[in-house]
């Protein structure tokens, strides 16, 4: 599987999710610097990984989702090549209009940075082929611009479209206010586009897919992607 | 010459921070020509507290700091330990107390990218960061403005740099209400053939400025770190400086691309006294000169004075010296990074400092003089008086659960859950142990291998007796370490006091200080870096002697470490180490004094270097062996508030046993080198024979199980409600 990083000034999870796709896949990622202005060809996967790029100043993803490479991945994004966004990557996704809504300052202000629960709302994607439908996943959030905030009309649509991806619940799924780390609307984690062929997320699904960090609830999205590149 | 005379006044000298005779020395230096503003303002802050460690030299200089895997002790920008395949660990911890208590989240994030820049300067990639942070009493009402503000700015350099922020400790003291503590460590791995020193060397080689621009703010930050607060002290704001995370990670990336082509000489970050304290130490460890071209210099403000941009504080800024014709390597990396970049000099034959602006002699002064009279005061000093042995049946005692309950919701042992989760703990991916155990422990990346690391201090005990105080911040690292089955390697301490003029303070110093020579020593943990804050006293009232401990062990294979939470049912709970006496307890300067019965005294629990060092080497073997993977060191609190944490955080209960009715001074007592471990029934053997073979005292205190605390014959306790108010006071402190 082929895979692409993207590199901006203040990425701080790329060599996270570089290690974590090495590891599942088998294959390491092309780490792609912000102002390059191609792609490598033959990409199975774009991810745009978390961190502070620029600082998060202007607004969380507001400047990377203006670098030079965002052109290549929106038109190959665009064109169903399977793209991720964690957290900062979320961010920008939401920012460069290849995903719906966006991503304000938490609920109660603060940075947050704690497992949180998850429930995989549908398991027919690309992304998530290898949950189990219902399944309550433990990963770990860390932001502190990961409240989601559409109008209702968008989230109507995201719902009955299907194209919400994680909610936050409690331990044993319940959708709750009380699971809801930053006040997300509806809960929601994480979203797809239209063709579900995007994801954007805020929890890292990379930070828990070794045991010897606590947890693999993350490898299963990586193994999806595998099998459904491969 | 065409240094201008400024006809400096006894109000210049003063407000420089500079003595009669630290003046008159300045002027034997010159050759008895009067310095200018710039030079006098060099050698303020060059001969600052904070920069020349004259109160402190004379003590700093007993400490032990050599062994056979130390690689660099103090005196350079961190310490360097070889730990092993060719790595090195590179480490220091700092204080930013005065500016943190002007401005809590610049001061405390400033604080960060100070450490953070001081351990990659030398090659390191920073790989966790630590912040030991004392505040005031809870009900003075700038403490949760503070506590804010610091924890705040904490998170927001740690979280944007991308460096885990995995541990520390918070404390609340009255004694802080004026100074607080804003202590920061910072641990970088490196290659051991890629370690970058300071020495500026090679006359003619060219001098280079990277990173931030320099501003105006700053000035004097290490003059206003070398004096007491009053109530003028926050009109000190101006001198605090302003950081900028994402800036630092780009310099970071920068610089540890350009060290991986061969083309540094030397290298500085520029911290306290900016250029000035950079330039100067470089060519005082080089034994050479340099010449500044001070209007090559980037600069964010238009007009800025010879003098202001000599002593800017400005953040995030590094200088170097670089190999001859290897700009254009060292420019393009910068370059890709939209970092700033400037030829501003070259190092000379000269020893000498001289600074140009519009072609004009600004400055020139001589190094080596300045350097090697910088003043070094044996300051009187007093003991402290001993305090007596508190008995352990001198306090009449109350329901042991409601002392429990109230002990481990009090604010010094309560969770400090919501500060941690305000810190990035799993960025990079390595993070073994999360915050809340006794150390944390972050795998070397790429390897099965582990580093852990901790810090420690008991102000209280310091305060009692600072002797044996000093002695047991080394011990406690050395447990904390010791309980996740690493093996203790060295430490940084970061010295924080009040006024070193006043004998009585000089006293814990200097006492303190011994007795952590003494348990470094007998623990085999060298200081290989460090950091004194003095003068943390706000109108003649002092802060608690507080000489924070940073250390780090090695952990040969992750596959054998322990962790505080109980693990299973049915398993035996051992407590490791004294006191004989079933009944008794060690209850001077204890928590349990302080919290139930209203009082601090008595003397502080000793520390018995000899069977610390056996207790711990014991425990340590049996974990790295397999054959116990749940540890947790005995320390605030007692016995029974490390048996409640053991349970909160596996979320398993446990019934005491111990042959005896409950004693309160057995619960709560705060004897020092005492481990609880559990084990299997069939382990239990070959663990307690472990202990008695080498003649340390080990008991079966209890089993496994249920999801209460209690004590066979007694009461009990659920593990809910003492998890309510565990996590609960911190939250509700900061909401109320």
């Amino acid at each position: 599987m082929k895979s692409a990083v993207i590199v901006f000034p203040g990425s701080n999870c790329d060599r996270d999710i570089a290690v974590t796709l090495e590891k599942v896949t088998g294959q390491a990622p092309a780490m792609v610097w912000h102002r390059d202005s191609t792609l490598p060809e033959g990409l199975g996967l774009i991810a745009v990984p978390g961190g502070f790029s620029y600082g998060d100043y202007l607004r969380s993803g507001a400047m990377a989702a203006n670098s030079p490479i965002i052109a290549d991945v929106k038109k190959k994004a665009e064109a169903g090549v399977l793209t991720l966004g964690i957290c900062n990557g979320f961010q920008v996704l939401t920012e460069c209009g290849l995903l719906p809504g966006a991503l304000i300052r938490n609920r109660d202000l603060k940075f947050v940075c704690r497992d949180v629960n998850l429930s995989v709302e549908r398991t027919d994607t690309a992304f998530t082929g290898k949950y189990t439908g219902g399944q309550v996943i433990r990963i770990p959030v860390a932001h502190h611009d990961g409240n989601y905030f559409a109008d209702n009309e968008t989230l109507d649509r995201l719902e009955s479209n299907g194209h919400v991806a994680f909610r936050y619940c409690n331990d044993n799924g319940k959708v709750a206010d009380e699971a809801n780390p930053n006040g997300s609307a509806r809960n929601i984690a994480g979203v797809f586009n239209e063709t579900r062929t995007v994801l954007g997320l805020m929890p890292h699904p990379e930070r828990l897919a070794d045991e010897r960090l606590g947890g693999q609830d993350g490898v299963p999205m990586f193994e999806s992607l595998l099998e459904q590149l491969s | 010459m065409t240094i201008e005379n400024a006809s400096i006044t006894a109000d210049d000298i003063a407000s420089h921070g500079l003595t009669e005779d630290e003046y008159q020395l300045a002027l034997d230096i010159l050759g008895g020509r009067e310095p200018n503003m710039v030079e006098l303002g060099i050698f303020s802050v060059m001969w600052s507290e904070h920069c020349s460690y004259k109160s402190s030299k004379k003590w700093l200089k007993t400490l032990p700091t050599e062994a056979p895997w130390v690689i660099c002790g103090p005196g350079e920008n961190a310490g360097v330990v070889d730990i092993g395949y060719g790595l090195a660990a590179i480490f220091k911890m700092e204080s930013h107390n005065h500016p943190s208590f002007i401005e809590p989240f610049q001061g405390a994030a400033t604080g960060v990218g100070g450490i953070l820049r001081d351990v990659f300067t030398m090659g390191a990639r920073p790989v966790a960061n630590l912040n030991a942070l004392r505040f005031g009493a809870i009900d003075h009402p700038k403490t949760k403005h503070l506590v804010a503000g610091v924890v705040g700015g904490i998170g927001s350099y740690g979280n944007c740099v991308g460096v885990p922020t995995v541990g520390g400790e918070v404390n609340f003291d009255p004694a802080y209400n004026g100074n607080i503590l804003v202590n920061a460590m910072t641990v970088g791995l490196a290659d051991q053939n890629r370690i970058f020193y300071s020495a500026a060397s090679g006359p003619g080689n060219p001098v280079i400025y990277v990173g931030s621009k320099t501003g105006r703010d700053g000035i004097h930050g290490a003059t206003m770190a070398s004096a007491e607060f009053d109530e003028d002290t926050e009109e000190k704001r101006p001198t605090v400086q302003v950081g900028d995370p994402f800036t630092e990670k780009l310099l970071i990336e920068a610089c540890l691309e350009l060290m991986a082509t061969d083309t540094i000489v030397a290298i500085q970050d520029m911290g306290a006294a900016g250029l000035t304290c950079s330039s100067f130490e470089m060519c005082s460890k080089g034994g050479t000169g340099i010449e500044l071209d001070l209007d090559a210099v980037p600069i964010r403000e238009e007009g800025m004075t010879p003098y202001e941009i000599m002593l800017s504080e400005s953040q995030e800024r590094m200088l170097m010296v670089l190999q001859p014709g290897k700009e254009h390597i060292a420019q393009a990396i910068f370059e890709k990074w939209e970092l700033d970049f400037a030829i501003v000099g070259h190092v000379t034959d000269t020893g000498r400092m001289v600074l140009k602006k519009g072609g004009a002699s600004v400055a020139d002064m001589p190094i080596d003089p300045l350097a090697e009279a910088s003043p070094e005061y044996d300051r009187p000093w007093v003991p402290t008086e001993k305090a007596e042995v508190v008995p352990s049946d001198s306090v009449k005692h109350g329901d042991w659960t409601e002392s429990l309950k109230k002990l481990i919701g009090a604010p010094d042992l309560a969770s400090r859950r919501w500060v941690w989760e305000q810190y990035d703990h799993m960025v990079m991916g390595d993070t073994v142990q999360r915050p809340g155990g006794d150390a944390a422990v972050v795998r070397i990346h790429g390897s099965e291998r582990g580093l852990a690391i901790t810090s420690d201090c008991t102000p209280r005990y310091v305060k009692a007796d600072p002797f044996e105080g000093g002695k047991q911040a080394v011990a406690e690292t050395f447990r904390n370490l010791t309980a996740t089955g690493a093996r203790p390697l060295a430490v940084t301490d970061n010295l924080n006091f009040g006024n070193p003029e006043k004998p009585p303070i000089m006293g814990q110093l200097v006492e303190a200080v011994k007795g952590i020579g003494a348990a470094c020593t007998a623990l085999d943990t060298p200081v290989v870096s460090g950091n004194v804050s003095l003068y943390n006293e706000t109108d003649g009232q002092p802060i608690l002697p507080t000489p924070t401990i940073g250390a780090i062990g090695i952990i040969d294979s992750l596959d054998n470490t322990a962790t505080v939470a109980f693990k299973g049912d049915g398993d035996a709970v051992l407590l490791v180490g004294g006191p004989d006496d079933i009944s008794g307890g060690w209850l001077g300067q204890s928590l349990y004094l302080r919290e139930l019965h209203g009082v601090e005294m008595g003397a502080p629990p000793p520390v018995d270097l000899f069977q610390e060092r056996k207790v711990g080497d014991a425990v340590r073997g049996l974990i790295q062996n397999g054959d116990i993977d749940t540890c947790h060191d005995v320390s605030d609190g007692g016995v029974a508030i490390a048996l409640t944490e053991m349970a909160l955080s596996g979320d398993i209960g446990v019934t005491i046993d111990i042959g005896a009715d409950v004693s309160a001074p057995w619960l709560f007592g705060e004897d020092q080198g005492r481990y609880i471990i559990t084990c299997i029934a069939d382990r239990l053997t070959t663990v307690t024979s472990t202990f008695e073979n080498e003649g340390i005292l080990v008991r079966q205190i209890g089993t496994t199980g249920g999801d209460s605390i209690s004590f066979t014959g007694d009461a009990s306790i659920g593990l809910s409600t003492l998890r309510d108010f565990h996590e609960g006071w911190f939250p509700d402190y900061m909401a109320a």
